[in-house]
């Protein structure tokens, strides 16, 4: 065979691929358009930022007091409804695991179910709570539960789906039961996949939870909107700033519990 | 024409021991047009210690599996300690599991559990719920008697570390130990030795095959290593191409006659 002639440096994309870029640059107008996409208020925004940073800054320093105990109750909703989420997520999520305990159509029923928990956003579960137990960090952390079931449920399930499946025959060909099963071979081997998704779990009920008292739920998120709708932006730019803060937080938190926790054979 | 055919069956008895299984005309695919093996017949009785030899991939775990229940097949009929697997309730077949064990080739422990709450879990065919899923929780008489199979093995120094802390040959150790703990009368050995290195793995075929000979069990093991097959079984069946070629008494078997199937 004679050496191959080198080639060429760009390929003649084939006239399906070609269809598809224009398809996805017509669908980015039309969104872009739709989102009231504005160069003009890009170029105007400037200013009207300088003039909002240089009025809040420098942030607030008077009312921290009430604020650091505000984000108390933020953290003390976030635990408490990411505790619960995950206790209840235990049960669900033996019944959303395919061939461990019930039969195929009560998983996918199970699966529909916390689909669909996990498709209202947060806000709107803390707009629900809040018409049924009324205003308050109750509200909230009833909302973080319902997050925190609809995510840990689900990934809990998919962890006990991948587990290997050897102990669990050993077990079966001694005369187990399925739930013994499920407590002996299973749900150990997901231990790790567990303690993981839980962590996340609760990074996610930390950052929802700051934001819930935009609609009354508890927690910080109260203030930031009083802060907005005042015109205190100082205050406004201290609770933004608290939040990142605790947020970034837990979030290096939860990183380090799992490295230490699980280690490396996750 | 009820008491010749009874008549039968008692001279059958008296003539061959009862058997512990009966295999007629086993056959089992995966769906697929060829089956992994057609037609497959024999017995094995009662403390009997058969070996079951064949190529890779020629279906003995297949055939292990089916023997006790674990796996469906199209054709035939599977009798274990008296009991049609096939059409048995699931109470029914849980009381039969209780007195069956399978040694798999991975020691399928629960890595992040004691050794002795592994051991304690060959258990739940007899007891079950929360008292037999930790050692913590368990009754003085099964905790006694997972340490009493604890020590079969030589491992009682172990008991409270970590299942993943074990060296391979005591992993495997200690499943022989979860098997035997419940006194089973039917034990299945699917290639026990073959994650272990040849020392590891000499060392467990001399101690499993010393234990279930002393306790009187049947067994029914698989090994790629033809020795093995010749030295602990009493009696080898050989899977090729889907059918028994060779169902022997080990006693006028060499490794040659072996050496073709895996060919
Ligand atoms: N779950 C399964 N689904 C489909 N085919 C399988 C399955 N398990 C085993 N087989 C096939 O059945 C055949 C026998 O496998 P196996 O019993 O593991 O053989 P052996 O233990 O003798 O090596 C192989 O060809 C394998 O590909
Ligand atoms: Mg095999």
């Amino acid at each position: 065979m004679t050496a191959g002639t080198t080639p060429a440096r760009f390929e003649r994309p084939s006239a399906l691929a070609f269809l598809g870029y224009a398809l996805g640059a017509v669908i980015l107008v039309w969104a872009l358009d739709g989102a009231g996409w504005s160069a003009e208020k890009i170029a105007r925004s400037g200013p009207r930022m300088a003039d909002f940073l240089s009025r809040a800054w420098p942030p607030a320093t008077d009312s921290l007091a009430r604020l650091g105990w505000k984000m108390v109750e933020t953290l003390q909703i976030a635990i408490a409804g990411a505790a619960l989420g995950v206790v209840l997520s235990v049960p669900v999520a033996l019944l959303a695991t395919r061939g461990l305990l019930v039969p195929h159509w009560v998983t996918m029923v199970t699966r529909m179910v916390l689909g669909f928990i996990r498709a209202v956003p947060d806000l709107a579960w803390a707009l629900v709570f809040v018409v049924a137990v009324g205003l308050g960090p109750f509200a909230g952390m009833l909302a973080i539960l319902m997050d925190t079931l609809g995510f840990c449920a689900r990934f809990f399930a998919d962890d006990m789906e991948a587990v290997d499946q050897g102990p669990s025959e050993a077990l079966t060909a001694t005369g187990a039961r399925r739930i013994d099963i499920a407590a002996c071979a299973v749900i150990p081997a997901a231990m790790p996949g567990f303690i993981s998704t839980s962590l996340f779990g609760l990074e996610k009920a930390v950052r929802s939870s700051t934001i819930l008292g935009l609609v009354g739920a508890g927690g910080i998120g109260i203030e930031l909107k009083v802060g907005f709708d005042l015109f205190d932006y100082p205050t406004a730019l201290t609770v933004i700033l608290m939040i990142a803060v605790v947020v970034i937080a837990v979030e290096q938190l939860g990183a380090l519990l799992r490295s230490r926790i699980i280690g490396t054979d996750r | 024409m009820m008491d010749t055919a009874l008549e039968t069956q008692v001279a059958a008895h008296a003539a061959t021991p009862p058997a512990d299984l009966t295999v007629r005309g086993l056959t089992k695919s995966f769906g697929q047009a060829e089956p992994v093996f057609r037609d497959l017949s024999f017995d094995i009785a009662r403390g009997a210690c058969v070996a079951l030899v064949g190529a890779n991939g020629t279906g003995k775990s297949t055939l292990l599996r089916c023997c006790l229940g674990l796996s469906p097949f199209e054709g035939g009929r599977v009798e274990l300690l008296g009991h049609d697997t096939a059409t048995l309730s699931r109470r029914a077949r849980r009381t039969l599991r209780s007195q069956t064990g399978l040694v798999a080739q991975k020691h399928n422990l629960v890595p992040r559990l004691t050794v002795l709450s592994n051991v304690l879990h060959g258990l739940l065919g007899r007891g079950s719920g929360p008292r037999y899923w930790t050692h913590m929780l368990a009754p003085a008489e099964a905790r006694d008697a997972a340490m009493a199979a604890l020590d079969k093995v030589g491992l009682p120094h172990l008991a409270l570390r970590r299942a993943d802390g074990l060296s391979g040959g005591q992993s495997q150790r200690v499943a022989i130990a979860r098997a035997l703990v419940c006194k089973p009368r039917f034990l299945v050995a699917d290639e026990p030795t073959a994650s272990l290195d040849p020392a590891a793995g000499e060392e467990v075929m001399e101690m499993f095959f010393d234990l279930v000979r002393a306790e009187g069990v049947t067994v029914i093991f698989t090994s790629h290593n033809v020795d093995h097959a010749l030295r602990y079984g009493e009696r080898v069946l050989g899977l090729a191409q889907g059918r028994l070629d060779i169902d022997a008494a080990t006693a006028g078997l060499s490794s040659r006659d072996l050496a073709g199937l895996y060919g």
